[in-house]
């Protein structure tokens, strides 16, 4: 494999609840080629957002991380102080936050919301030099320069993610996070917040790693894709055979589920629920939900194998 | 659209400040008697000493709010001269008007109830902050059970406990008053001293106990703000703790502590009355309390009717600074 | 539809359900009770400083003559004794009979004062929450205003009206009047969230009435939270009797803990140095603004947030 800018292997988070300890992310390993787009789709509870904090290193009690390792590049990100690491984030890896989120200071005028993070990462301009940075910031992800000067409460939801996402690249980072960057926003403002993510992934030379659920997004976006349920990922492939030959039946499920321009039918879902997460079933996790499942799938945990271009956590793949 | 939101607030002050003179005036009614020409003739005949601005006085009324008059025209009246700030004489100091004595006590009371709730409130706010900051310095912790213990008890009862540990037992500052008895007031270091530290006593019961109150308060609002979204995006962005916590987390927390302060005035003045009148602290409270055992009843209504106004106004002050702090609220119709 | 980022401030990610299952039958009854008192401190305080409380009240009124309480009862200003082991005032009032019999007294005055004020707030937040418009307005505004101007104030004109001293059930009512305020804007604020809530929005569909609405859907649900509303308003109202004894305007022959003190201020005995007189009285105090403190809080760690969102 080329070098990777970010390599992911073996994580583990878990978090405390009264009832027992609940393992959100579990044994995950991916890695990300530079310049390259990877998804991370999944359902609600699936540990995919859990998974973006827990790369950043911003998982804070009572959750945990158990084990495993995040590379960026070769900097291990576990030995890292934490004044370190905190330079690193923005800098090094950026999050842009979900869409839906309040994720902008109220108080604070958008043009301090990005003074703030390049003045804690040592950086100190000049009145000037700062607005400069600003209006350039801002003109990247297409929002006009008055913005600088606005409330968060005085833009639009699709305003806001794309001055997000403007902090997001203040500090040209190597990779950008995106969690669900258009939940709760209208397909008209989800293409304009794409475009620019995409644009501005293109001029920084960054990779990207896209958190979500929404497959048709999914395929448009990304370069490869990595499907996670209950916390494990169960299939990594490129999109385009994600999309046409998934391997995995949780993935095939999902694809299915997509609705066709051409075929019409009946709308496919997945039947049963997801499972809780402190109360999984033994061996794969979806084998109750599953038409191929078979006794060797309650008692043994799939890993991922390596079929191809594809890896697939399964016994029947 | 800023003037139509401060116009409408005066409107409500104003609404205050009405109200105020007419429960003054109405309310001595509801017992069906006149009770103020009640207790004017019975301080004339009682006590054995009838002083004869005290017939003037009778006569006066009589012809202001005598019982003759239809009450439309005593309510106007008593209105107008509630404008121009006219609240009659004292009946007990005659002739010294109650304008007068109002004027002399309000410094103390102000300065009193002014340092303290803004300490209590800048104090408190700032360890309740603190408090609920992962960040913060351990030891910090030890003082949350007897901050919560205290704010729970009335001012003047911790009042009387430290008059009796301080001022009688270990004879450390003095009990009473608020200045020695006979000292001339002058601009001296002396005279200022003295007045410190006879307001010291007033003062801690008030600090010791309000201060808890905010603490509690700030922490459970910092507690709130910081599981904000913003504040994890600030994480997020790799900004320093210091920062995170002045700007992301202070700065909201401390919004609804604002109008909690303004909520909140009415009862520090309830409680710092009781405290001057347990020091004898020369302010609004012992004058209050004075007048109620003199039966002056013009007095009574003239400190209740500045008071509740001087509430109304710091009210409207605070109300109208709000928005400038909270920039989410414009100046237009907030709900 | 998805958390997102969850807040790992403190708190878990949401899970599927959102509720831990209820414990099951065998765990309810008396262990129940002591396992939740253990983990919930400040209620556990509260209710054994309010016992404590009571049953001086109660082994007090039946083992101490009662009529001690009156003055020149005794030989006046004794340190304690064993005749007398709270001492005696200045007035010949034997002091721990002044105690058991004030007592009640003062807490009467509270919980007459609190029930009526909460009783009346809650009829007038439910009225103003849940049907709005301009009753809503009314309401509101009047609670608004009320609030901004300092009770002990208004209560001190009304009582310095009233010809005559006042009695016990006088001030009672006295404080009762400004005591509606604050529960009816705190459980109005309670009605105006419980009125969003999905299963308030399914009973008005099916054509239930609103008063049936209001006492049968969200009236169980806010029972913690008006539990908590009336503690804290008793406590209040026995602050504003407390305040307006001490200052002269209570009953004055009345051995309630105000009057007492104010009696304590009025013969500076403080400074006279008669401890004894003022030890009891502060201690009692105290206990009972301690005591209904504490419950407050532990009656609104049930009626939390937390356990909210699953209401």
């Amino acid at each position: 494999m080329s070098a990777s800018i970010l390599r992911v292997e073996r994580l583990r988070v878990s978090y405390d609840h009264p009832l027992g300890s609940v393992r959100a992310v579990d044994d995950v390993s991916f890695s990300l080629r530079p310049h390259e787009r990877f998804g991370l789709a999944g359902e609600s509870g699936s540990g995919k957002s859990t998974m973006a904090l827990a790369i950043l290193r911003l998982i804070r009690p009572p959750g945990r991380i158990d084990g495993g390792e995040v590379w960026l590049e070769d900097q291990k990100l576990s030995s890292l102080s934490d004044d370190a690491m905190r330079a690193l984030r923005l800098a090094g890896i950026a999050l842009v936050p979900q869409g839906s989120m309040n994720a902008l200071n109220p108080v604070l005028r958008i043009r301090a919301q990005i003074a703030d993070a390049l003045g804690d990462h040592g950086m100190s301009l000049t009145q000037r030099d700062l607005t400069a940075r600003v209006h350039d910031l801002l003109g990247q992800v297409g929002l006009p320069p008055a913005v600088a000067e606005m409330y968060p409460h005085e833009l639009s939801g699709g305003m806001k993610q794309r001055a997000c996402i403007a902090i997001a690249i203040c500090l040209r980072p190597k990779v950008i996070i995106a969690d669900e960057p258009t939940s709760a926003l209208d397909v008209v403002v989800q293409r304009q917040v794409m475009v620019t993510l995409a644009r501005v992934q293109q001029a920084l030379g960054a990779a990207v790693v896209l958190v979500g659920h929404d497959m048709g997004l999914m395929a448009q976006f990304v370069d490869r894709l990595g499907v996670m349920y209950a916390g494990r990922l169960v299939e990594i492939a490129p999109i385009g055979e994600i999309i046409t030959s998934p391997r995995h039946p949780y993935t095939q499920m999902l694809i299915a589920t997509l609705p066709s321009l051409e075929r019409k039918g009946m709308m496919q879902g997945i039947p049963g629920l997801a499972p809780l997460l402190r109360d999984l079933p033994p061996g794969c996790a979806f084998h109750p939900r599953c038409p191929k499942a078979a006794e060797i799938c309650r008692a043994e945990r799939p890993v991922l194998r390596n079929l191809g271009d594809q890896q697939v956590a399964c016994h029947f793949a | 659209m800023q003037l139509a939101y401060i116009a409408r607030r005066f409107g409500v002050f104003l609404l205050i400040v009405w109200l105020a003179a007419t429960l003054n005036f109405f309310l001595p009614k509801l017992s069906g008697q006149d009770p103020v020409r009640t207790k004017l003739l019975q301080s004339a005949q009682l006590g054995g000493y009838v002083h004869a601005g005290l017939e003037d006085m009778v006569k006066e009324y009589d012809r202001r709010f005598g019982l003759d008059r239809p009450l439309w025209r005593q309510y106007l009246t008593y209105l107008g001269a509630t404008a121009r700030l006219d609240f009659n004489y004292s009946i007990a100091n005659y002739p010294r008007t109650v304008g007068e004595m109002i004027a002399e006590a309000v410094p103390w009371t102000v300065g009193l109830l002014g340092t303290t709730t803004l300490l209590s409130f800048a104090i408190g706010t700032l360890l309740g902050a603190l408090l609920a900051w992962p960040g913060a310095p351990r030891w910090m912790r030890w003082l949350m059970p007897p901050l919560w213990a205290l704010h729970a008890i009335p001012f003047f009862l911790l009042g009387l406990i430290l008059m009796y540990l301080l001022a009688f037992q270990v004879q450390l500052l003095p009990i009473f008053g608020g200045y020695t008895a006979g000292a001339i007031p002058s601009l001296s270091f002396g005279f200022l001293w003295d007045v410190v530290s006879h307001a010291l006593l007033p003062a801690m019961s008030i600090v010791l106990v309000a201060t808890g109150g905010w603490a509690l308060a700030m922490r459970g609002m910092m507690v709130t703000t910081m599981g904000e979204d913003y504040v994890t995006f600030a994480d997020a962005k790799g900004l320093k703790s210091a920062t995170i916590f002045l700007r992301y987390c202070l700065r909201n927390a401390i919004l609804p502590q604002t109008t909690a302060l303004a909520l909140a005035l009415g009862q520090i003045l309830s409680g710092a009355v009781l405290v001057e009148v347990i020091f004898g602290y020369p302010g609004i409270g012992a004058l209050l309390f004075q007048a109620i055992q003199e039966n002056d009843f013009f007095l009574i209504q003239g400190i209740v009717f500045t008071v509740i106004v001087a509430l109304g106004l710091a009210t409207l002050i605070l109300d109208v600074v709000y928005p400038w702090l909270d920039p989410r609220i414009s100046y237009r119709r907030a709900d | 539809m998805t958390r997102g980022l969850e807040k790992v401030t403190g708190a878990a990610p949401a899970f599927t359900d959102p509720l831990p299952p209820t414990p099951s039958r065998k765990g309810r009854g008396r262990h129940f009770i002591v396992r939740y008192l253990r983990r919930n401190l400040s209620l556990a305080v509260g209710i054994i400083l309010l016992s404590l409380l009571a049953l001086f009240i109660v082994i007090g009124n039946l083992t101490v003559d009662t009529e001690l309480a009156r003055p020149l009862s005794v030989r006046a200003l004794q340190p304690p004794s064993w005749d007398h082991p709270f001492g005696t005032d200045r007035q010949g009032r034997d002091l721990l009979a002044a105690m058991v019999a004030g007592t009640p007294l003062t807490l009467k005055i509270g919980f007459i004062a609190g029930f009526l004020g909460v009783g009346i707030g809650t009829l007038l937040a439910f009225v103003a929450g849940y049907y709005r418009g301009m009753t809503d307005t009314v309401i509101r505004g009047i609670a608004d205003i009320g609030l901004t101007v300092p009770g002990l104030l208004v209560l001190i004109v009304i009582a310095v009206s009233v010809r005559g001293g006042l009695t016990v059930n006088e001030m009672a009512i006295i404080v009762a009047s400004l005591a509606w305020l604050n529960p009816t804007r705190t459980i109005r604020a309670q009605v105006l969230t419980l009125r969003e809530r999905g299963y308030v929005e399914v009973a008005r569909l099916n054509g239930m009435s609103g008063p049936d609405i209001i006492l049968r859907e969200m009236m169980p649900n806010l029972l913690p939270y008006l539990a908590a509303t009336l503690v804290s308003s008793v406590s209040a109202a026995i602050l504003a009797s407390i305040g307006l004894e001490v200052l002269g305007l209570g009953p004055l022959e009345s051995p309630t803990l105000g009057m007492t003190l104010y009696w304590i201020n009025f013969n500076a005995a403080i400074l006279n140095g008669w401890w004894w007189w003022w030890v009891a009285p502060i201690v009692i105090i105290l206990m009972v603004f301690l005591g209904l403190f504490f419950l407050t809080v532990g009656l609104d760690e049930i009626a939390n947030p937390r356990l909210r969102q699953s209401v």
